[in-house]
């Protein structure tokens, strides 16, 4: 074990490389630059040994990714905000022909206008894919996700693709030190790829070519299948991942000092990370208020949230908005919670376009859902 | 940036857990964000659970006023948002101080750090805050540690740190920085001993 302090994308990318990806395909784009490049000093120096490929787009560095893991390679790729709404196309390829592709996409605001800083609306728009979507909180955390995504898009009972989201600066260039497990930790959780089927030109098959409704409907209902046991596998990869490196950050969602709760705050990312502090200081002034730190949204947790809506009432921050409608985890906890529970959920709309959000932020949002009786998202600090 | 491979030293355990923030103020260039990687990362070794170092999140431009931030805690972080009460602020260009109001949101007993041939009693400031002087950029000339022919003084000041934070010692910080030059060694040795002139050279008012 060594401990390695350095950035987000950085250490994301020693991640990627311990997971021995036969292919890498990818193009730069802000903020996610320095996770390629510092692959790419590992292959300068001869430490990852794979297929490094640098294309033209990222349509191109997802189609490369597809093409290969079709071949029976285990792939990874990075991108960002317009990155990943050009790949979107491909996105849908990716999971419609059950490659378990692993890509980190570092959450950036969707322009114009423009700005580099953080949001969730690139990667939040991109749910109904057929992606499974993790989002880390910290530079350890998405170290052990990485390997974790490997694992689980790998697992026969899934074979889907798995986008580790971080958020941009925020995580992505903020060094914070992260516990590097020996090679043979990694090799012996992964294992190899073994695909179920693969483009082979010693035995040559077609796949992907024209099927008629009933068979693609049938299509449709695998992935959702798949989804659903990735749900159940969460929990025992989280926790095989803990014995094998000793940490642990949550399975579906991670939960701060829930016990006894009357309220439960549900965040995302960077947010989920400094809510902490916020449940901490609310909690010595005698708030009985606890965290429920939401790490995956595709497969969505909805069975965890009931039980949370049976203990408390619910308070949702969200780092992105559907416009003309609501921030996407306000709108799919209540949806969870229909017919289940009739708590309390408060909504609130914070930090879109990188705007800080400070855990004295989070304790007003919290305090106000405590008074309010407000059903309709608020949007928290749009003056200055 | 390059890799910062350190091993957290048992031995060291600091006895205090409270958080420490700090603010590097600096031009485009003059190394802010790695003096900030330096400091986090050495105070690991010194045992520290909890560290960070982050830039300002935005366009950086060669020469403009730049800022960057550390965090040291004995326990591990979970804040993420930006400094706006730093205990500590570190000035690389005294010349900044006319353009940007580096006292801003400093906390009251805060301490002011500055590259400078001035002493902390000729600062108006000194009466409020603990202000400590090092003439870096003398020390940077003295080694010869240049680049494009400018002084570098993001890594001589870490060496009046200790002076002013008992958190981390000279020692680790000289750790990382060989550690950060294991290429250039020579170069690497400068550096360490740079940072031994400015331990020796810093004034801290009373």
């Amino acid at each position: 074990m060594t401990v390695m302090m350095d950035t987000g994308n950085r250490i994301a990318a020693k991640a990627a490389v311990m997971a021995k990806p036969e292919v890498v395909a990818a193009y730069p784009i802000t903020p996610q630059t320095t996770l390629v490049e510092a692959i790419a000093e590992y292959v300068a120096r001869g430490e990852y040994k794979g297929e490094y490929i640098c294309v033209e787009s990222e349509h191109s560095a997802m189609s490369a990714c597809i093409g290969a893991s079709a071949a029976g390679s285990r792939t990874f790729t990075a991108t960002s905000s317009h990155g990943l709404l050009l790949m979107h196309e491909m996105l849908h390829w990716a999971a419609l022909a059950r490659l378990p592709v692993v890509m980190c996409n570092i959450n950036r605001v969707v322009g114009p206008g423009w700005n580099i800083w953080v949001d969730e609306n690139d990667s939040i728009s991109q749910r109904d894919t057929g992606w499974i979507q993790f989002y880390c909180s910290s530079n350890q955390e998405i170290f052990d996700t990485v390997i974790q995504a490997f694992k689980l898009a790998e697992h026969e009972k899934i074979v889907l693709p798995v986008m580790v989201n971080l958020n941009a600066f925020i995580l992505s260039h903020t060094s914070m030190p992260a516990e590097i497990p020996d090679q043979q930790v990694v090799d012996d959780f992964l294992g190899n790829y073994v695909p179920k089927w693969k483009l082979d030109i010693e035995n040559p098959t077609t796949f992907g070519n024209i099927i008629g409704p009933a068979h693609y409907y049938k299509v449709r209902r695998a992935m959702q299948d798949a989804m659903l046991n990735a749900k159940k596998l969460i929990p025992q990869i989280t926790n095989d991942w803990k014995k094998a490196s000793g940490f642990f950050h949550g399975d579906l969602l991670e939960y701060y000092k829930c016990e006894g709760a009357e309220h439960i705050l549900l965040s995302i990312g960077a947010i989920g990370a400094e809510s902490k502090t916020a449940i901490d200081e609310l909690q010595k002034a005698g708030h009985r208020i606890g965290l429920a730190r939401v790490r995956v949204i595709r497969p969505f947790p909805t069975e965890d949230i009931i039980k949370l809506g049976k203990q408390a009432d619910l308070i949702v921050i969200d780092r992105n908005i559907s416009i003309g409608s609501e921030g996407a985890l306000f709108n799919e906890v209540k949806a969870a919670l229909y017919g289940e529970s009739d708590a309390k959920v408060t909504g609130f709309i914070a930090g879109l376009g990188g705007k800080d959000v400070t855990y004295k932020d989070i304790e007003t949002m919290c305090l106000k859902a405590l008074k309010d009786k407000v059903r309709e998202q608020q949007w928290y600090g749009l003056e200055g | 940036m390059g890799h910062l491979h350190s091993e957290l030293r048992e031995g060291n355990m600091v006895s205090s857990k409270s958080l420490v923030e700090i603010c590097f103020h600096g031009r485009g260039g003059q190394g802010a964000v790695t003096a900030a990687n330096l400091l986090a990362a050495a105070a690991l070794q010194d045992g520290n659970k909890g560290v960070q170092a982050f830039p300002l999140f935005g366009a950086e431009r060669r020469g403009a006023p730049v800022r960057a931030f550390a965090r040291i805690s004995g326990e591990e972080i979970n804040l993420r948002s930006e400094i706006y009460n730093p205990d500590i602020v570190i000035v690389l260009d005294e010349s900044i101080m006319d353009i940007v109001d580096v006292l801003k949101g400093v906390k009251d007993n805060g301490k002011i750090l500055i590259n400078t041939r001035k002493k902390p009693n000729d600062f108006e400031f000194s009466k409020k805050y603990h202000v400590a002087t090092v003439d870096a950029t003398g020390i940077a000339l003295k080694y010869n540690i240049l680049v494009g022919g400018m002084p570098v003084v993001n890594t001589p000041i870490l060496g009046s740190v200790p002076k002013i934070l008992d958190r981390v010692t000279l020692r680790s910080i000289q750790n990382v920085i060989q550690g950060k030059w294991t290429g250039k060694k020579e170069l690497g040795e400068r550096n360490v001993k740079a940072t031994q002139d400015a331990f020796d050279q810093t004034e801290v008012s009373a």
